[in-house]
């Protein structure tokens, strides 16, 4: 039985369709990255399984064999998904140790306290009582991750971490995925970093235009192929 | 679905519309026939029909077209009735030509107030509205020249300048009420027809894609603000010439001028120039029906507009408008697209267009 | 001595404007959303506790037990089960609605009640004054509402800034879609922003009734003193209504004190004034 499954997913916003029979499932402790260029949906599927968006059916989207379209985002994170959003969308008014514990909000028990995220990124710690928007951008993207740990989470949902980032910080912030892997974190992560994405991932979906155009382990997936997949040419 | 259009073409009304227009026509002859059959009493009721009817047109103008919410109106028909005042009392000048007068005068004050609202958006827009025609209210209530708080009459010498029979007086004002009705609904009409109505229209829609199109929004809410103030200082000259008498808590009542007109366009239907039209009929229906009922009169007004714009915002008129699919004052612009074969033709609503 | 008289008496009646605002700005600053309808539950407060004084024979004061949990809950109930149903994009829907519901609390208030003045009387608190120097003296009264102001806003901040429940608003103020992704139920949230402003509100009305003669249509002018004390002080700042209060206080006493009659518009001038030169007010917080 797979964590997460989703079943011909269709959603989108008002009149604007962005996901066409999305069909895919995540097996627990995998890393799944998804890739693809601006606009081919994936944000949208990260938002349908949140739960800021609603499928057009509610058993499109399976989490532990029950079907979850038409919970409310609170309810969702409270069942062990936790997101983190896309360009990281900290909390302005709040300072770095209160985004950590909107993160823990949910009260879901686990092994990630506050101490644990400060030992997994301890420049938080020095400058845990300052506004979020005084971090550099690599320092909000582990920010970001560590709030979403604070949740316990079965599944994390990772939107663009590499968004924006040198490549050093980018990789410093990968340094941390083992660590989260180790707790038995399932991890689905969206990357337009395709070489990212192939280091880290046990399997890879490609999307185009709201649709899966390519799926496989990275070992499996040639050059050619990707690209194929992610231009569509 | 739409394959190979070849051609295009823009109409503005179906064949529907044009029957529902020649409707509006035989009732507008009608209504000009009234003085010939009506009492007294009716006539004074259609008088005050008409410059509601003009408010609503214009409020709907404002919030439904512009997103302008405004709960101030009442400050521009206050100014109206004193301005009235100022011309034939004061300056000496015949009252249509003061009536017209006031209304420039009006819109000219509004400019600077706009300059100073402008600066809030939404409910904060709404409330700085509010305040602003409190202040004109307090400040006319300190001014002696023109009676204080207990306001001031229109002397007999001015009314008779109209006419010396009090019957050619009120078909004179009968008239005049008309046509500031029918002149507000043809220029809500016109305007949003035009260029600068296809504007609007795209403000309501989307503020960051009109943007974007290169609509000039400031300018064109600055415009409809001024309309609006244009017609609610028509309104202040017309009911001090029915009335002929006013005080600032009468002219500037926000009850009358702003929470009456506000339940008429929403329970009518807010974005439509119909909507204004059967608001101000049902309002005036349930007025008579509720007369002796007192608070509970506005209080029903009140749980109506909460319960339509909860369940059915877009308003009685709105909710036929969508079902029937009838304009009788068709402002939107159908786009017909014609494919290979004759009988796939679509007709499409602006909005199904995505940019 | 006469103006610095007039003037501290002002600035401690800015407290019950302060009081009148900080609901206000709670919630606007969660929901977004400005209650048309404000001043007229302010006023309901106040018939309230004449219908608890009435029915007890009680102190005002007392009063407020009865009056401040009614009232919580009534906050509670209309936004979960009323104004959630409003919010969205559309800025119409909540503001008209709470307009209507305006014109109905006020008319309801008119058929229970009638429309005849009423006052909460507490005797020995409206003539009393503390005597500082041999010059100055102020009344017992206005020195009350400005310290219940103080605390009650020193209780909101505590709110937000040491409780789950306020780092939720502050949350949910800032970005409402990830705080709910985070946990955050909003339309219970919301309801609590609401049942807590009404606690505001509803001590904001004892004092209102204490302070001044009442009827059932005095709402809307109070909803105009805290949506300028609001501005005044600034967007976001709870803190800055206390300031935006005195401001507005003490301009309605330097107003009275020319002419009686000059005291609501001397407050209206400076709001304009404020909003031609600073719009964002004195210490604005929310970026619109």
């Amino acid at each position: 039985m797979s964590l997460l499954e989703t079943i011909d997913l269709v959603t989108g916003y008002g009149d604007f369709q962005a996901l066409f029979s999305i069909s895919l499932s995540i097996e627990e402790g995998q890393v799944v990255a998804i890739i693809g260029s601006n606009g081919a949906g994936k944000t949208t599927l990260l938002k349908a399984i949140s739960g800021l968006l609603r499928p057009r059916d509610p058993g499109e989207i399976r989490f532990n064999n029950s079907a979850i379209g038409s919970l409310e985002p609170d309810e969702i994170v409270r069942m062990g998904i936790a997101m983190v959003p896309e360009g990281r969308r900290l909390f302005p008014s709040l300072s770095i140790e209160e985004n950590l514990r909107m993160g823990a909000y949910c009260r879901r028990s686990g092994p990630w306290t506050i101490d644990r995220i400060y030992r997994l990124f301890p420049m938080l710690r020095e400058r845990r009582h300052t506004p979020s928007t005084s971090l550099s951008g690599g320092q909000q993207q582990m920010l970001a991750i560590g709030r979403a740990l604070m949740a316990n989470p079965k599944l994390l949902l990772c939107d663009e971490l590499s968004l924006g980032l040198a490549p050093i910080v980018i990789r410093d912030i990968y340094a941390a995925m083992p660590g989260i892997r180790a707790e038995g974190t399932t991890i689905l992560l969206v990357e337009q970093d395709v070489n990212k994405a192939l280091q880290t991932a046990d399997r890879v979906f490609c999307m185009q235009k709201g649709q899966i155009t390519l799926q496989g382990r990275p070992a499996e997936l040639t050059r050619e192929r990707i690209k194929v997949a992610y231009f569509g040419m | 679905m739409i394959t190979n259009p070849i051609s295009y073409r823009v109409e503005r009304s179906t064949r529907a519309d044009r029957l529902a227009f020649s409707t509006l026509l035989l009732c507008v002859l009608l209504l000009c026939s009234v003085p010939t059959w009506a009492s007294r009493a009716q006539m004074h009721l259609l008088v005050e029909i008409f410059y509601y009817l003009a408010l609503a047109q214009a409020w709907n103008l404002l919030a439904g077209f512009a997103g302008l919410v405004s709960v101030g109106q009442q400050a521009y028909v206050g100014l109206g009735c004193y301005f009235f005042i100022t011309a034939t009392v004061f300056l000496g000048l015949p009252p249509i030509l003061s009536l017209l007068l006031a209304a420039v005068f009006t819109a000219v004050v509004a400019l600077p107030s706009a300059f100073l609202v402008f600066r809030l958006r939404g409910a904060h827009f709404a409330i700085g509205t509010w305040v602003l025609a409190e202040v004109l209210r307090l400040l006319f209530t300190l001014v002696r020249s023109f009676g204080q708080g207990t306001g001031m009459s229109l002397p007999i010498s001015v009314v008779h300048q109209i006419s010396d029979s009090r019957m050619t007086r009120e078909i004179v004002l009968y008239f005049v009420s008309l046509a500031l009705g029918i002149g507000s609904v043809l220029l809500v009409f016109l305007w949003l027809r035009s260029r600068q109505g296809l504007a609007l229209t795209a403000i309501r829609d989307s503020e960051a894609a009109a943007g974007s199109a290169g609509v000039n929004q400031q300018r064109t809410k600055l415009a409809v603000y001024l309309i609006a103030a244009f017609i609610a200082g028509l309104v202040g000259g017309l009911v001090m010439l029915e009335k002929l008498r006013i005080t600032p808590a009468a002219g500037f009542s926000v009850g009358d001028w702003s929470a009456n007109i506000i339940f008429i366009v929403i329970i009518g239907g807010i974005g439509s120039i119909e909507g204004p039209i059967v608001g101000t009929v049902i309002f005036f229906l349930l007025r008579y029906v509720l007369a002796d009922y007192g608070s509970w009169y506005l209080i029903t007004l009140g749980a109506i507009a909460v319960v339509i714009m909860l369940k059915a915002p877009q308003g009685i008129w709105g909710f036929f408008a969508k079902r029937f699919d009838v304009h009788f004052f068709p402002v939107q612009r159908q786009v017909h697209v014609h494919t290979q074969t004759s009988e796939t033709i679509q007709d499409l609503q602006p909005k199904d267009i995505h940019v | 001595m006469f103006w610095i008289n007039t003037i501290i008496q002002g600035a401690l009646i800015g407290g019950l404007y302060a009081l009148f605002a900080a609901g206000l700005s709670l919630m606007f600053g969660v929901m977004r959303i400005i209650n048309i309808a404000h001043g007229d539950f302010i006023v309901m407060s106040a018939y309230l506790a004449v219908a608890v004084v009435g029915l007890f024979g009680i102190n005002p004061f007392l009063a407020l037990i009865c009056v401040v949990p009614i009232m919580f809950g009534a906050g509670y109930a209309l936004q979960r089960g009323l104004l959630n149903f409003t919010l969205g994009s559309d800025i119409l829907r909540p503001l008209l609605v709470t307009f209507g519901l305006s014109v109905i609390i006020q008319n309801v208030l008119l058929e229970i009640f009638s429309a005849d003045s009423q006052r909460l009387q507490v005797p020995w608190l409206e003539t009393a004054s503390l005597r500082l120097g041999d010059q100055l003296a102020i009344g017992l009264m206005p020195a009350t509402v400005f310290g219940t102001a103080v605390i009650v806003i020193g209780g909101l901040e505590l709110i937000l800034h040491r409780t789950d429940l306020g780092r939720a608003f502050r949350a949910t103020s800032d970005d409402s879609d990830t705080a709910r992704i985070y946990g955050v139920n909003n339309r219970h949230v919301y309801a609590m922003a609401t049942a807590i402003t009404f606690v505001v509100v509803s001590i904001a009305g004892v004092f209102l009734g204490i302070r001044t003669i009442f009827d059932p249509t005095i709402g809307p002018a109070r909803l105009l003193y805290a949506f300028e004390v609001v501005i005044i002080g600034g967007l976001g700042s709870l803190w800055g209504t206390l300031v935006g209060g005195i401001i507005l206080g003490v301009a309605q006493a330097i107003g009275a004190a020319i002419d009686p009659s000059w005291d609501t518009l001397a407050g209206h001038l400076v709001f304009l004034a404020v909003l031609l030169v600073r719009p964002s007010g004195l210490f604005p917080k929310t970026l619109d």
